[in-house]
């Protein structure tokens, strides 16, 4: 397959980039975060975002959404990683879309998927427990009874958890993981908002003897990894095309400033010092949009080591775009420093970005095991 | 020797009485630190008596002549007091620009008047200093400078615009770099001069970083009158002190590559070790012996240094290198502190990350490479002591 979007695709590329920008700029983010808005993310946007067929990307035309694949669910993250909008994205029409599309009952997916596509639920996945992401490393407890489970055990970095209309909790049972749909209300379920550095949502979960019926579980008791697996993947890929946006934008940024900015009675863009570097960094940045559109496609082919491909995608953007942020902020000097210039924002977002579903380093141990070393 | 111990027994005894519990042990957040001045704040009324009692002893200051209200030390005895305040984990009594940057320039440029009555309040931190360098068109090209001093005689009238001065809002006195001849060739028609904020004429707007802190500020001189007495080194010779008090600031600056806890622990408490007694990450656990190596190294190399400028052996590019790679280390070290923190160390308001204090950290880090002269500034100063190009 070729490693160019498609004419359907580049369309969507312009329709997303071309919303996001028009209606979501960065602005908008500055100014969810000065409101110190409850939210953390505008409802009308994320409506709207519905509307034009984005939040249900991968959702099936049955339930209400654009049935596209992995490429399109990337396309979309590149512009919120460029734009730097707050939204449900990947917490609900990326992450729990996937898991409920892959594993859940029928009831479960008509009860929830059509809303996701529609931008009027919100569901978040409560997986990481410590503060490095380790799916497989998991103590929060299922235990059986009455006519389900009762769950204890304390989650952190769920996105959008404090605006939840459910939760999609991983906990161990007997023998081995599984999912449940957890209504965020149930008695013993606590939420803290946790306000993140890049003015993005996050919240801790505890779960305190929290009663589900057995109909909470999502696909078959001890199953829970497998059925993660799926939207780990697209999750991470798509984290990859949002630092790629992301990095790409603080470069162009970049860029822009070498062109205007004037010391020494020069353009600094004339010095070779940063000449050399922002040709090295559009090398790099080069690599890492081929790298993601690489996995992206491999996952909507279904190829074999597909999710080899998205550590590759998810380490080489990750790294890329920490360059990309850094020397935004360097060479642009003091200014770099200010809150009222972007640079920081990408910065800020670009750290999230990398912690979120394994770090480079993650990614690569990943690789190297895989690889027998 | 033996009078190295005794310094030293009796540095540890005094330290023990002297130093309160409130003093020691890591500050919260950079807002913790104690920079005096006329509107100065403290923690704890210790940290007031703290940075008194140092000060009565010339110890904020420790190798400042005495006579100036210094302490007197010689390297071997101020590498001893440091070491025994690390022991003790003591905070830093003071922090000040006046002893990091301008009290080394007025001992090398002042007049004895000047040195009388400036440096002993430096000392006793009752006047805080801020530095008026940069301006809008002159940062890595300082001495492009614009603001101008009209002579009026026995006074000047000051106008222009500075900018990225930190802490002038809360600065008593300003070190300021003035154009006092507009006709001479760029370096050699600039002043170093000396003002009180107060003076009318002066304001100061701050502005936001990206940490969420205002650190720094636009400063204006709008018609401000300035007493010629208070012109340090020659007139249009100011290039002069300005480039010998940056070369203490980067060496300041370059210092913070040598700072906090060591990274592994810091890794420890977020991560964990395995069975096998490893931390978790393995990718993260080289990283950090890297860093762990290199700062070994650099602190090494900060010392030597000390030893050639005694041995009168240094290089002019050794402040560039220290300052260079010292911030660059600190980078990376807060990089890595992100890392090890994960998830937490991302949290921006919360009372379990001290509202946000690894993350703020982090992004104070950036400046470090910016500010006092960029990276690229440094490195070209290197590579033209190197190369013998001109200007070096
Ligand atoms: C936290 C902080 C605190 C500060 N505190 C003070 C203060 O108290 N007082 C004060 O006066 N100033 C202060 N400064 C200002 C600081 O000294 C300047 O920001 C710095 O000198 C860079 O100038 P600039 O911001 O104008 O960047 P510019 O000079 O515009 O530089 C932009 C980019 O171009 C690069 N560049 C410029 N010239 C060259 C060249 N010849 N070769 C290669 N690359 C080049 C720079 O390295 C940088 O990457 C502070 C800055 C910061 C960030």
């Amino acid at each position: 397959m070729p490693l160019i979007l498609t004419e359907e695709q580049t369309m969507l590329k312009e329709a997303a980039d071309g919303f996001l920008s028009e209606n979501a700029p960065i602005s908008a983010l500055r100014k969810l975060r000065d409101s110190r808005d409850a939210d953390g993310l505008s409802r009308d946007l994320w409506k709207a975002f519905g509307e034009m067929g984005f939040a249900g990307v991968i959702i099936p035309e049955e339930h209400g959404g654009s049935g596209l694949g992995a490429v399109e669910a990337g396309i979309v993250a590149e512009g919120l990683g460029r734009t730097l909008t707050p939204s449900p994205y990947f917490g609900s029409s990326i992450l729990a879309a996937r898991v409920l599309i892959d594993a859940a009952s029928a009831e479960q997916q008509a009860a929830w998927l059509p809303k996701i596509a529609a931008g009027d639920a919100i569901v978040s996945l409560a997986l990481d427990e410590g503060p490095k992401h380790q799916p497989n490393r998991i103590a929060t407890t299922a235990e059986r009874s009455g006519n389900g489970f009762k769950l204890n055990g304390a989650k952190g970095f769920v996105l959008d958890g404090h605006i939840a209309d459910a939760l999609i909790v991983a906990a161990k049972t007997d023998g081995g993981v599984t999912l449940f749909l957890v209504d965020p209300k149930t008695s013993g379920v606590e939420i803290e908002r946790t306000v993140m550095v890049d003015a993005h949502n996050a919240a801790r979960v505890t779960l305190t003897d929290v009663q589900v019926d057995a109909d909470a579980v999502i696909g078959d008791v001890d199953a829970g990894e497998a059925a993660l697996e799926g939207a780990l993947n697209l999750g991470r890929a798509c984290a990859a095309a949002c630092l790629t946006g992301a990095g790409d934008q603080a470069f162009a940024t970049t860029v822009e400033y070498l062109k205007t900015r004037k010391q020494f009675g020069k353009l600094i863009g004339e010095f070779q010092a940063l000449q050399h570097r922002a040709a090295h960094l559009f090398t790099e940045l080069e690599l890492a949009k081929a790298a993601t559109l690489g996995a992206l496609q491999r996952l909507d082919a279904g190829a074999p080591k597909a999710d080899l491909a998205v550590s590759v995608a998810k380490a080489k953007a990750g790294r890329v775009a920490e360059l990309a942020v850094q020397e935004a902020v360097q060479m642009h000097g003091g200014v770099g420093m200010t809150d009222e210039f972007d640079v920081g924002l990408y910065m800020k977002r670009v750290r999230v970005l990398n912690e979120l579903l394994g770090d480079a380093g993650f990614h690569a141990e990943k690789l190297a095991r895989a690889g027998g070393y | 020797m033996a009078d190295l111990e005794t310094f030293r027994a009796e540095t540890r005894a005094w330290l023990e009485a002297n130093c309160p519990a409130e003093c020691r042990g890591p500050l919260d957040n950079d807002e913790d630190r104690v920079w005096g001045g006329r509107q100065a704040t403290f923690k704890t009324p210790a940290h007031k008596r703290w940075m008194d009692v140092m000060a009565a002893r010339g110890w904020t200051a420790p190798q400042w002549p005495t006579e100036y209200g210094g302490g007197g030390l010689d390297r071997e005895e101020a590498k001893i007091l440091a070491s025994e305040m690390r022991r003790i984990d003591a905070q830093m009594p003071l922090s000040s620009f006046g002893i990091w940057m301008l009290g080394p320039a007025l001992l090398q440029f002042g007049t004895e008047e000047q040195k009388k009555r400036f440096l002993p309040e430096i000392v006793r931190g009752e006047i805080r200093w801020c530095q008026g360098y940069s301006e809008p068109g002159a940062g890595s090209d300082l001495a492009a400078v614009q603001t101008r001093a009209e002579d009026r005689g026995d006074h000047w009238i000051i106008n222009g615009q500075k900018i990225w001065t930190s802490y002038a809002d809360k600065a008593d006195w300003i070190f300021c770099l003035i154009r006092t001849d507009p006709e001479a060739p760029k370096h050699l028609g600039i002043s170093f001069v000396l003002f009180d904020m107060a003076t009318p004429g002066v304001t100061t707007k701050p502005i936001e970083l990206i940490s969420g802190k205002s650190a720094f500020c636009e400063t204006f001189f709008d018609d401000v009158r300035v007493e010629k007495e208070n012109l340090v080194g020659t007139l249009n010779r100011g290039w002069d002190v300005a480039k010998a008090l940056l070369a203490h600031e980067r060496t300041m600056i370059g210092a913070v590559g040598d700072m906090g806890r060591p990274m592994s622990q810091v890794a420890v408490d977020s991560i964990g070790l395995d069975d096998a007694g490893r931390l978790y990450e393995p990718m993260l656990r080289a990283k950090i012996a890297e860093l762990e190596i290199d700062a070994a190294a650099f602190r090494l190399s900060m010392e030597r240094v000390g030893d050639q400028v005694k041995a009168k052996q240094v290089s002019p590019a050794i402040a560039s290198m220290l300052k260079y790679y010292g911030s660059e280390l600190n980078k990376r070290r807060h990089e890595l502190a992100m890392s090890a923190g994960g998830s937490d160390a991302l949290e921006w308001e919360s009372e379990r990350s001290n509202h946000g204090t690894p993350a703020r950290d982090w992004l104070r880090t950036k400046a470090n490479s910016i500010e006092g002269g960029t990276s690229e500034v440094q490195l070209n100063i290197i590579a033209k002591h190197l190369l013998q190009l001109p200007g070096a």
